[in-house]
């Protein structure tokens, strides 16, 4: 046995501190999150209940639940996924499949990844420029989902051109073989083996969507509307429409006198939200993975 | 045998691939449409309207822009509110960012990293605002009761809640630039008896330094453009966080930013008043900061794949 020499032992032990800080940083990573979402659920704890879901708030926002934002919050998110998910799928194929090699696709990738990296405040005034008075949609749901579809519709390019990279060039090939054009190809072969991969872009497209709040702010959302508890035909694409988000910041910033659980509950029943259809997208990434063929 | 396409089915054909390139060139549209669109809305104030002077809107710290006998719109102190907490986000994510970044890609073992990118990506989704909730309740009781101020909404409080925002991005980019490089490297250092820590620090952070360099320029853009969490974070105060006193910068102060400054004015604000396009130049400023912030990232990673 060599007996460990002085030097040796030495660089053992940085090697462990090393191991131990680089643990420690991990965790300040782990243990917020979890921090959070107990804080948060242990602070909404007394008002948490389907209840608070589905009822229409009281009194100056100071009673009741959250059923108008939470469903503006759906309304906003199903319409802009209405409009982003075709534009980015049909996006992410033609990076993929036809862009030629050339400045010109390098340029709109760099469109891509600069459009999800424009601050969220700026989306929103362009919304207000563009859809609410030059289109002259007005404060409406339409113009906010617009507003978010263009914000968040890079996340479905990105996770459909992975989708599509996945798909084995062979598989082209062979159909390209038979005598399909590169549309029929695309249709009948590419897409049909990343619709797993499309999917979850989508549903992170919406994750991303109901969380914002910037860019609904000045576009389609207000501070209140009267809507009956569990109403589902409440708003059109043409109403101004509550929203989760900006409900949270309003009755945590502007209204005096909510009871404390109030705001915790609406920021649990937004994270919950979230997170439930984040972890459905992971969910599905693993299923994938397991089931693939080739 | 099949017959030959058909006219309509040439002409279907058409449609669509033509569909499918506008929906790819889409994206350079939206870009350039943010662009016109903000800054048709500011615009009038730069050639001229209301005796607008540009030096003067980016260099004074006077800030009253509601003022009815004289409103001034100085951004300096936004400019550096925005700068102060940015900064302190970023140096604070950073170290923990790219420690978690060498954990996950050196140290742990395949279901452990698994579960760390899970983690990450929960982390990533959480809203704006509710981060921002977080900073008016929890990191505000927790400030005062620390550091015994009466007011907790402040840079530091803004800070760690942009620092914890972003994080995400700053590990998973840095994660990949260092997976990026090959293990020929790992192996070459191990066998001449390196250990991981000599490994990491002389082979490692060498190698991916521009994938690095990369995160943490996203990290930035991140924290420069983020809005509600801000908004709700740092106490909403005019203000310059640093003089000449020491120590110089007041991590304790409240500030206020550009982007809260849009999101918390411009619903009150009259279309087309001075206020109103002077929160439209703020924004066109915004985007320009972003949009090279961006485009220095991306040519650092550009740089990483050509290698």
């Amino acid at each position: 046995m060599f007996q460990e020499t002085q030097h040796v032992k030495r660089k053992k032990r940085a090697e462990r501190t090393a191991q131990g800080v680089f643990l420690g940083m991990t965790l300040c990573m782990v243990l917020p999150l979890i921090a959070v979402v107990g804080f948060l659920i242990y602070k909404a704890s007394p008002v948490l209940s389907i209840d608070f879901i589905m009822d229409a708030p009281e009194r100056g926002m100071r009673a009741g639940g959250i059923w108008p934002a939470f469903w503006g919050t759906v309304c906003l998110v199903f319409f802009s996924v209405i409009i982003a998910a075709p534009v980015g799928v049909l996006a992410a194929v033609y990076l993929h499949e036809y862009a030629p090699e050339n400045w010109f696709t390098r340029m709109v990738n760099l469109a891509v990844f600069n459009l999800a990296g424009v601050p969220s405040i700026v989306h929103a005034l362009f919304g207000l420029g563009a859809f609410v008075l030059f289109a002259g949609l007005g404060k409406s749901i339409l113009a906010a989902s617009l507003t978010l579809a263009i914000m968040t519709f890079p996340v479905i390019i990105e996770s459909t051109k992975e989708s599509l990279a996945a798909v084995p060039r062979s598989f082209r090939e062979a159909c390209w073989n038979v005598g399909a054009t590169r549309w029929q190809t695309i249709r009948g072969v590419v897409l049909p083996n990343s619709t797993s991969g499309i999917l979850t872009g989508i549903i992170l497209e919406v994750c991303r969507a109901a969380g914002e709040t910037a860019p609904i702010m000045f576009t389609g959302a207000v501070f209140f509307k009267a809507v009956q508890g569990g109403d589902v035909f409440a708003y059109g694409p043409m109403d101004q429409c509550m929203a989760l988000s900006m409900h949270l910041h309003t009755i945590s910033t502007q209204v005096p006198g909510v009871p404390e659980a109030i705001p915790f509950a609406t920021a649990v029943v937004l994270l919950g939200t979230v997170l439930v259809v984040n972890a459905t997208a992971i969910v599905l990434r693993v299923i994938i993975r397991t089931r693939k063929k080739w | 045998m099949r017959k030959s396409l058909t006219t309509r089915q040439i002409v279907a054909e058409w449609i669509i691939e033509n569909l499918i390139r506008l929906c790819g060139i889409s994206a350079i549209l939206f870009v350039f449409g943010i662009f016109f669109f903000v800054f048709r809305e500011g615009a009038p104030l730069l050639f001229g309207e209301g005796g607008f002077d540009l030096i003067k809107f980016l260099t004074s710290p006077e800030w009253y822009p509601s003022s009815n006998s004289n409103p001034r719109y100085g951004i300096l102190a936004l400019i550096l509110g925005t700068a102060s907490v940015s900064c302190l986000a970023v140096l604070i994510s950073v170290p923990f960012g790219l420690g978690a970044a060498i954990f996950i890609s050196e140290f742990c073992g395949p279901k452990l990293k698994e579960g760390l990118k899970i983690v990450i990506e929960l982390l990533a989704a959480i809203p704006s605002v509710v981060w921002g909730f977080i900073g008016l309740t929890l990191m505000k009781g927790i400030i005062e009761s620390v550091f015994g101020v009466p007011f907790g909404l402040t840079v530091l409080n803004g800070a760690i809640i942009l620092a914890l925002m972003c994080l995400p991005i700053i590990v998973s980019i840095s994660e990949d630039a260092l997976r990026a490089v090959p293990d020929s490297y790992r192996e070459a250092a191990q066998g001449l008896g390196a250990t991981r820590w000599q490994l990491i620090y002389r082979v490692l952070l060498p190698a991916a330094k521009n994938g690095l360099l990369a995160a943490v320029l996203l990290g930035v853009g991140r924290a420069v453009g983020e809005t509600m969490a801000v908004l709700m974070a740092t106490g909403h105060a005019v203000n310059i966080p640093i003089d000449g006193t020491p120590p110089y910068f007041h991590a304790l102060d409240s500030v206020r930013t550009l982007t809260a400054t849009i999101a918390a004015e411009l619903g009150e604000t009259a279309q087309g008043s001075p206020h109103y396009r002077v929160l439209f130049l703020i924004g066109i400023f915004l985007f320009c900061i972003t949009f090279t912030i961006n485009l220095v990232a991306d040519l650092v990673v550009r740089g990483i794949r050509k290698e």
